[in-house]
């Protein structure tokens, strides 16, 4: 009962009456947002969005950033379709975007701790990087039509729930189990709220940012897998928009940019709000040009608060 | 570190300016052996006309990183400009009127993006990440299926045009850079800047207000992107809302290759000078040798990660 009352649990639940409120909302004012085959589409961006969003918590938790991660998804994503094209097989196209995304996280992690370049320029760099090499390997092509069995990863039920649901709530669990119950996941924090106590405390500073970049980048290649499942094509732009759309979810979900605070469940709910918000923007025939004007302002909004908050203590 | 010693130059910065200036003159010569259709007066031109676009974004980008802070909306404003330009233009606005309108916008956001760091200290790669997301939406819903192209003989002068034989937007950067350099060397404005990101404290105890040049240093930046938007509608003969999406990154590359650091408010203006050549250069000879602009953005990240990283070695003690 003690960690109800925590001052995480708190904010969390404000966050979690903030988003019944807005779906309370949504529910009235839009027209079929509150039907049950809605709420599943809803869930399923959400948790398509955390897959992605879970790892860069990690990283701005340690005090950090990554850019790259939209472009990440998108090579990610045009290797495992090019790979299974080849060969047949899901699985080789799974081990192929994973393993592009861990290294594209790794040569994050070598550039900002052996190069020493700043997080943001760094992960910037690689973005445009990492987005070349993705539209010079399609070439402006895309690649379509995948075995259905893969593509239950994205599109397929469960019990009546999207099977990407069930893949977001292991990592989920997983991965607060890991932020809240183990020494490194205690690191990670320790490091964000203060690098140089850090430091002095004896945490390996330099080994858990390593880490916490390459799991961002492995995250954007399992959140590839299952993006490629859902759309069924690849092409080089398929990611573009999900790096700003992962960096609002994270700060509405109570991550804070200046390091040391934030949950992976704050982020589900951040990425819910954000899909609930698009998903009725669609509903009510709002061009998609309004997506990055609500997104952006949500950042910017986020950080305000951040900011303000930041300024009270 | 010892070559810098040894060459007795004052410090890693001059260095690196000279490094980027020996590459610069390096590609020349590579692309000049390598196509015939390179090193023609015709293309010269064509290459020094188009800096001028990058040059008007990336000398107020250097004051950005001077101050320890980076822009990342100057692309999707650039954009964002064009299409408010030719809008207000379409609509039956006077021309002097739409450049006033168009320099407002980009001002304002600019402005925007400094009160939120200068005011409340919020990290500035975010909050620019956000203004990019709301400019870029709202140059592609300001242009929706609206007809924005052909702007008239008068507004395309301002590209194509020359003036005692040379093109209009050369002496428009010409002009910036001049107007820049007094700013920043020979002006209260400039000790300002190097203090942001050099001793925030200093400039404090001198009575001097950190929120308020921040403000000014990114409404700069703002403001010329919006020039460099005027210019860039000039050269399509439109509006476009993708026009200039990444060329924030253009800026970046080149004021970092030009040997600007992202601490301690250290920066030349005439490394960025450099800088944006070589980009410039680099991007018109791949063109030539038909390499595809994803490589060409490639090639460019690259070589600003080992700028970088070469900067950082050189200010380990």
């Amino acid at each position: 009962m003690m960690t109800l009352y925590s001052e995480q649990s708190r904010t969390l639940l404000l966050r979690l009456a903030v988003v019944a409120v807005i779906c309370a909302a949504m529910a009235v004012v839009v027209e079929p947002f509150d039907t049950a085959g809605n709420l599943m589409t809803v869930l399923r961006q959400a948790s398509l969005l955390f897959l992605l969003a879970c790892g860069l918590t990690l990283v701005i938790i340690a005090g950090g950033l990554d850019l790259s991660i939209g472009a990440n998804v998108s090579l990610s994503a045009c290797l495992a379709a090019a790979a299974m094209k080849a060969t047949g097989q899901p699985l080789v196209g799974v081990g192929a975007a994973v393993a592009c995304g861990a290294l594209i996280g790794l040569v994050n992690a070598l550039v900002i701790g052996v190069l020493r370049v700043p997080a943001f320029v760094a992960t910037y760099g690689t973005m445009w990087i990492v987005h070349g090499i993705a539209y010079a390997f399609m070439g402006g092509d895309s690649i379509y039509g995948f075995s259905p069995a893969f593509r239950q990863l994205g599109t397929g039920f469960l019990a009546g729930v999207p099977v990407p649901v069930f893949i977001m709530a292991g990592f989920l669990l997983m991965g607060s189990l890991f932020a809240h119950r183990t020494v490194w996941g205690q690191q990670i924090y320790a490091i964000g709220a203060n690098p140089t106590v850090a430091h002095l405390s004896g945490v390996p500073v330099a080994r858990r940012l390593e880490l916490v970049y390459v799991l961002s980048g492995l995250m954007a290649g399992l959140a590839a897998v299952v993006y490629l499942a859902r759309l069924n094509s690849a092409d080089a732009e398929l990611g573009d928009s999900l790096m700003l759309q992962a960096v609002a979810a994270v700060l509405i979900g109570g991550t804070s940019l200046f390091g040391g605070s934030g949950s992976l469940a704050g982020t589900f709910l951040g990425c819910f709000l954000l899909a609930v918000v698009l998903n009725a923007m669609n509903l009510q025939g709002v061009s998609a040009s309004w997506q990055p004007i609500v997104t952006g302002a949500i950042v910017i909004a986020s950080v305000l608060f951040d900011g303000l908050a930041k300024r009270r203590r | 570190m010892t070559a810098a010693r040894i060459l007795n130059l004052p410090n890693v910065r001059t260095l690196q300016a000279g490094g980027a200036l020996m590459a610069l003159i390096a590609l020349v010569c590579i692309f000049a052996l390598a196509t015939p259709s390179f090193f023609t007066t015709a293309n010269v031109w064509n290459v020094t006309t188009q800096a001028t676009l990058l040059l008007i974004v990336a000398l107020p980008m250097t004051m950005v990183i001077m101050t320890e802070g980076l822009d990342l909306s100057i692309g999707a404003v650039v954009s964002l400009g064009t299409v408010v330009f030719a809008l207000a233009l379409k609509a039956g606005v006077a021309l002097p009127a739409a450049v006033a309108l168009c320099l407002l916008v980009g001002g304002t956001l600019g402005a925007f993006n400094g009160a939120l760091v200068g005011g409340l200290g919020i990290p500035p790669f975010v909050v620019t990440l956000g203004t990019m997301g709301v400019a870029g939406g709202f140059a592609l819903v300001g242009a929706d299926e609206r007809d924005l192209v052909g702007l008239g003989a008068g507004v395309t002068a301002l590209w194509n045009g020359r003036l005692v034989g040379v093109p209009v937007p050369v002496w428009v950067a010409a002009a910036l850079y001049a107007l820049l350099h007094l700013a920043l060397f020979h002006a209260r404005f400039g000790m300002a800047v190097v203090s942001l990101g050099g001793n925030r404290e200093a400039l404090r105890l001198a009575g001097r207000t950190v929120a308020g040049h921040l403000v000014a240093v990114y409404a700069l930046a703002g403001v010329c992107a919006a020039l460099a938007s005027l210019l860039l509608a000039a050269r399509i003969d439109g509006g476009n809302p993708t026009a200039a999406s990444g060329m924030e990154f253009d800026a970046i590359a080149a004021v970092v290759i030009g040997g600007t650091s992202f601490v301690k408010g250290r920066g030349t203006l005439f490394g960025t000078l450099v800088g944006t050549l070589l980009i410039t250069v680099l991007r018109n000879g791949m063109n030539l040798l038909a390499l595809t602009s994803s490589i060409q953005v490639a090639a460019i990240g690259v070589l600003a990660i080992a700028a970088l990283a070469l900067g950082a070695r050189g200010q380990r003690p």
